[in-house]
């Protein structure tokens, strides 16, 4: 059996401009099912559009990660959803909201709509079974009546795409290196020929040849089976390369999402901007890394009003009050859809609340 | 008997989300809050209680002997008479001192050995560590009831001490292993490196930082050395191995047995001792409930909770996140995006 | 393999000091042992009954001790255990092999059944978490805080004395011949209900608690998320992915008790008078019959070193992992 006749099989697809595959919807997150729950995503909104590369980037602790898993209802206790939908519109058009979904619906889904890879793929395989039986039980679950052989083939030839030899079916996962255990995860999540992958720090515990390998491997698989990708990493830098739009998160926030490049060259929000001056350029002048003084809030004991205001060099007295939403940019002539949450690029939410809105300083209005 | 198996391992560090880490004041005082701990705690203070003073509140001395030829349980004879008229209440207080007397000694000497054996192993490693580690393995394999039987039995008679120090000799093994295995997992932490790298002498180091972190396994492996010596005695008096002169629970059961307690239906002979045997065997796991939940958060069992969460409609799975959609406080909610 | 390899020098190595210890003992004791069955047996032995004793104890003044020790070897080899007092002059390795098969079968039954319940409960109250269920934890550690024997005896005084339903002690009915037919079969079995129970019930918790502390440290690993992740059916993942990989520290745990489950059910024998090897021992203890006691210190130790080694091989057949390293 091969691929080419495995059923829902699309060929590179070009990322559309308004086609969205996955849209997250004011999703709220808390952790700690006590009186005194942790808020750690707050009314959260996120879209992917269909075959788009979309990156997920922010300091340890913001929550893109908490917010992959809540949107698969993959977080472990004690975290709860206590608000929002995850909208997953399939190849045909019909629509499902993942949080309403029952049990065996979701069952149903899983794998076959969204895969994940998930963070760490040192312990993210059973240590007992076969690399092989881990892709065939995910091939058997989801395609009743699919015979053993016809599923092992199929799990050798997973693994050839990702570049590692059919025979190593057989082996266990200790017998296998970090980076190739990384890319078993990868042809797992591949097998059902999902929609959208969710990728938590594929590269993070690797090295960077390793990293440049798996990296091309994706954009690779992902010209050839055409998938929709949402890439979590805390280095912004290497989305700049291989992401379509990047939206960056902030305290559980997302504070601005837009095209790759706008965000690099462009960034609106004083936070995307300080993270990119954070990273020394390969090539070109020498300049003063700036970073950004202060650590990022206790979750816990959020501020009132923006989150960022206590680091934020553009803060003035509205930030302490009013919290930004995602808007678009107060800058004439910019790209049109992004957004970003910031009081400075939102002038109306600011009278509203009765302060004297501020002009957009200089560095983000380029 | 029961196995703890959850540090039999090498056991991964901590790991409470970083969201709900409690300051360091509130961690200590978290295991004196464990209802289970403190349970625990208050009978094995009862008892110690019972060990000081037993002798002088007894009502008789429990070897005299009386009129009141096995009687059941009265007023003059709280827990009945044994079939040469001696009071059954007055020997479980007086017994309760030679339990605890033994138990703790026990513990306290299997402890150190365990201790002195089983960090040296972790932290000396190569041919040292596998020499223990054979040592202690061979003490472990060796069936330890047999083993002081037949040691306790050649005595020509074993008097409290003796057999305290006999269940350590073949007790220690357990926290041995588990100390071994904690020294090592923690060696290769960087704090121990860091002091490596600045001179640090060994006993410093190992004084220092490593005994600190051992101290929950420790507390674990103490009680859990006194529960066995306690069976351990106990066991040995009742097969009537060790002096039948020192009176313990043990003992008592051991007369009971001979005389035929159970045939002539004197339950008041062998039950007290044994409900006695059980609640303290019952306080030391208590206790050692309390320090496991303590050095694994996971554990904690939501039981308080879980009607709270029942009414709520949270069901914590792994892999299905509960989606509770509840009416939220006037004003805490953001607005809504255009 | 090199697994494999290093625990069989283990063993080897523990059985050597099991009989090292066990050949010792009697050397350290003070006094002169063989002085003290002379005592004991006063008149009825004569001077070269001494002597027989002390060979057969290997304790002749005028052999070293090194020398001693390699007959003492020698004629363990040859199966060679001595020969009993209290029986004399049955030889100790043929009232151990009448014993032995009865142990065997009562607590090789009752620890496997034990074990399975135990880990089977163990497995669905670390799985779902905040149920009714864990209202058996404390339940259960009452009972294993309970000696062995003292729930024997209440057993006994309930269901025997009390009830009458069941036998107070013996390992079948006096009245039958041992033989392969049903009625004997039958009696064996109605006897050995109450000791097995009691050791079922008091052995239990610790089974549960162990199995349900493991899924719970398993249940939180990632590959338990992926496995929910990858949509497979709750079954698949319970026992697949949790549960098998649970269950090995289990195991481990199961190999490392077993000297004390033996120590346990010694007592149980005695304390229903089935005539296994623990009762056995216990009345050779009680008449200093030290060839007797020796011999089954011996073979109870010996057993639970065979014991272990299975263990070991079903870990290895269990974790992938151990055929690889050392």
């Amino acid at each position: 059996m091969s691929v080419s006749t495995f059923p829902g099989a699309a060929r590179g697809v070009a990322p559309t401009a308004a086609d969205p595959v996955l849209e997250i919807r004011n999703l709220s997150v808390e952790y700690g099912y006590d009186e005194n729950p942790t808020k750690v995503l707050r009314d959260v909104s996120l879209t992917l559009n269909r075959g788009e590369v979309l990156g997920l980037a922010g300091e340890s602790g913001c929550g893109k990660s908490t917010l992959a898993y809540a949107a698969t209802r993959l977080l472990p206790p004690p975290g709860l959803i206590t608000g929002g939908s995850v909208i997953f519109r399939g190849r045909d058009g019909g629509e499902q909201d993942i949080l309403t979904l029952s049990d065996k619906d979701l069952r149903a889904s899983r794998w076959q709509d969204m895969a994940i890879v998930f963070q760490g793929a040192m312990n993210s395989l059973n240590p007992v079974h076969r690399i092989g039986r881990q892709i065939v039980d995910a091939l058997q679950a989801h395609v009743p009546g699919i015979s053993r052989s016809d599923a092992y083939d199929r799990a050798a030839h997973l693994l050839e795409l990702v570049g590692i030899s059919a025979d190593r079916v057989r082996s266990y996962p200790h017998q296998l290196s970090g980076g190739m255990r990384q890319r078993v995860m990868i042809a797992m999540a591949l097998a059902l020929e999902p929609q959208v992958l969710i990728m938590d720090e594929p590269t993070t515990a690797l090295d960077v040849v390793m990293q440049r390998q798996i990296v091309e491997q994706i954009a690779e698989l992902r010209d050839r089976l055409g998938f929709s990708v949402i890439f979590i990493t805390h280095d912004v830098s290497l989305l700049i390369e291989i992401a379509d739009r990047i939206a960056i998160m902030y305290a559980g926030e997302i504070v601005e999402d837009a095209h790759a490049h706008d965000v690099y060259r462009r960034p609106r929000h004083p936070y995307s901007d300080g993270l990119l001056h954070s990273f020394p350029p390969l090539r070109g002048p020498r300049r003063e890394l700036t970073g950004i003084p202060g650590s990022p809030p206790d979750l816990s004991r959020l501020p009132t009003g923006c989150p960022f205001r206590d680091r934020c060099e553009f803060a003035f007295d509205a930030c302490a009050t009013v919290t930004p939403r995602l808007t678009a940019p107060a800058v004439a002539g910019d790209t049109p859809g992004r957004s970003v949450a910031c009081l400075r690029h939102d002038p109306a939410a600011v009278t509203a609340a009765g302060f004297t809105p501020q002009p957009v300083p200089d560095r983000l209005a380029l | 008997m029961a196995i703890d198996s959850t540090i039999l391992e090498d056991v991964p560090a901590d790991v409470a989300p970083a969201l709900a880490a409690a300051a360091p004041n509130k961690r200590k005082l978290l295991f004196l809050r464990n209802s289970k701990a403190l349970t625990g705690l208050a009978i094995m203070a009862f008892f110690g209680v019972i060990a000081v003073i037993g002798p002088w509140i007894a009502p008789y001395d429990p070897n005299a002997i009386g009129p009141d030829l096995l009687q059941p349980p009265s007023w003059s004879h709280w827990m009945g008479t044994t079939h040469t008229g001696q009071d059954i209440f007055s020997q479980i207080l007086v017994g309760t001192r030679g339990v605890l007397v033994v138990g703790l000694t026990a513990g306290i000497i299997a402890t150190l050995i365990g201790m002195v054996v089983g960090v040296t192993a972790g932290f000396v490693g190569g041919a040292g560590d596998e020499t223990l580690s054979a040592l202690s393995n061979i003490f472990l394999v060796i069936p330890q009831l047999p083993l002081i039987i037949i040691i306790a039995g050649q005595l020509p008679s074993a008097g409290g001490l003796t057999v305290a120090v006999i269940i350590a000799i073949t007790g220690w093994a357990w926290g041995a292993r588990v100390l071994r295995a904690q020294t090592l997992s923690l060696r290769k932490r960087d704090f121990i490196e860091a002091a490596r790298a600045n001179g640090e002498r060994t006993w410093r180091i190992v004084g220092a930082e490593i005994m600190p972190n051992l101290t929950a396994i420790i507390a674990a492996g103490f009680v859990g050395t006194v529960t066995f010596a306690v069976l351990s005695q106990i066991t040995l008096a009742f097969l009537g191995v060790t002096s039948v002169s020192d009176w313990n629970w043990g003992t008592i059961l051991f007369w009971a047995q001979n005389n035929l307690a159970l045939q002539r239906g004197a339950w008041w002979w062998f039950v007290p001792a044994g409900l006695c045997i059980a609640l303290l065997g019952m306080a030391l796991t208590l206790i050692n409930f309390g320090i496991d939940e303590f050095v694994n958060p996971r554990l904690r069992s939501t039981g308080l909770r879980a009607r709270d969460l029942r009414r709520r409609g949270i069901r914590p799975r792994i892999g299905f996140t509960p989606v509770v959609r509840e009416t939220p406080a006037p004003g805490a909610a953001k607005e809504d995006q255009a | 393999m090199r697994f494999l390899l290093r625990r069989t020098v283990f063993y080897a190595l523990t059985a050597w000091a099991a009989v090292t210890i066990n050949f010792i003992i009697p050397r350290l004791m003070p006094g002169d042992p063989v002085k003290a069955i002379m005592a004991k047996y006063q008149g009825r032995l004569d001077s070269s009954a001494e002597q027989a004793i002390r060979t057969l104890l290997g304790l002749q003044e005028d052999k070293s001790i090194w020398q001693q020790y390699v007959e003492y070897w020698s004629l363990l080899l040859h199966g060679n255990l001595g020969i009993s007092f209290q029986f004399f002059p049955t030889p100790v390795a043929e009232i151990i092999r009448q014993a032995l098969p009865w142990t065997v079968g009562l607590v090789g039954l009752a620890t496997i059944v034990s074990f399975t319940i135990g880990t089977l409960v163990g497995t669905g109250i670390g799985w779902r978490r905040g149920t009714w269920a864990d209202q058996l934890l404390p339940l259960s550690t009452f009972f294993s805080a309970v000696p062995y024997f003292w729930l024997g005896l209440i057993c006994i005084a309930v269901f025997s004395v009390g009830l009458g339903w069941l036998p107070t002690n013996g390992s079948y009915d006096r009245s039958l011949i041992p033989s392969l037919n049903a009625e004997f079969i039958g009696s064996v079995l109605y006897y050995g209900i109450l000791p097995a129970l009691t050791i079922v019930v008091s052995s239990i918790a610790g089974w549960i608690l162990g199995m349900r502390n493991m899924m719970v440290t398993v249940s939180s690993e990632d590959y338990v998320t992926v496995a929910q992740a990858k949509g497979l059916s709750e079954r698949r993942v319970l026992f697949g992915y949790a549960a098998r990989n649970a269950i090995l520290p289990q195991v481990s745990s199961f190999a490392l008790s077993l000297g004390f489950i033996v120590g346990g059910t010694l007592v149980m024998e005695m304390v229903f008078s089935y005539q296994g090897i623990g009762y056995v021992l216990y009345q050779a203890v009680t008449t200093h019959d030290y060839p007797l006691m020796q011999g089954c210190f011996l073979v109870i130790t010996l057993s639970v070193l065979a014991a272990n080694i299975l263990a070991d091989f079903v870990y290895a057949g269990l974790d992938p992992r151990t055929r690889q390293e050392g």
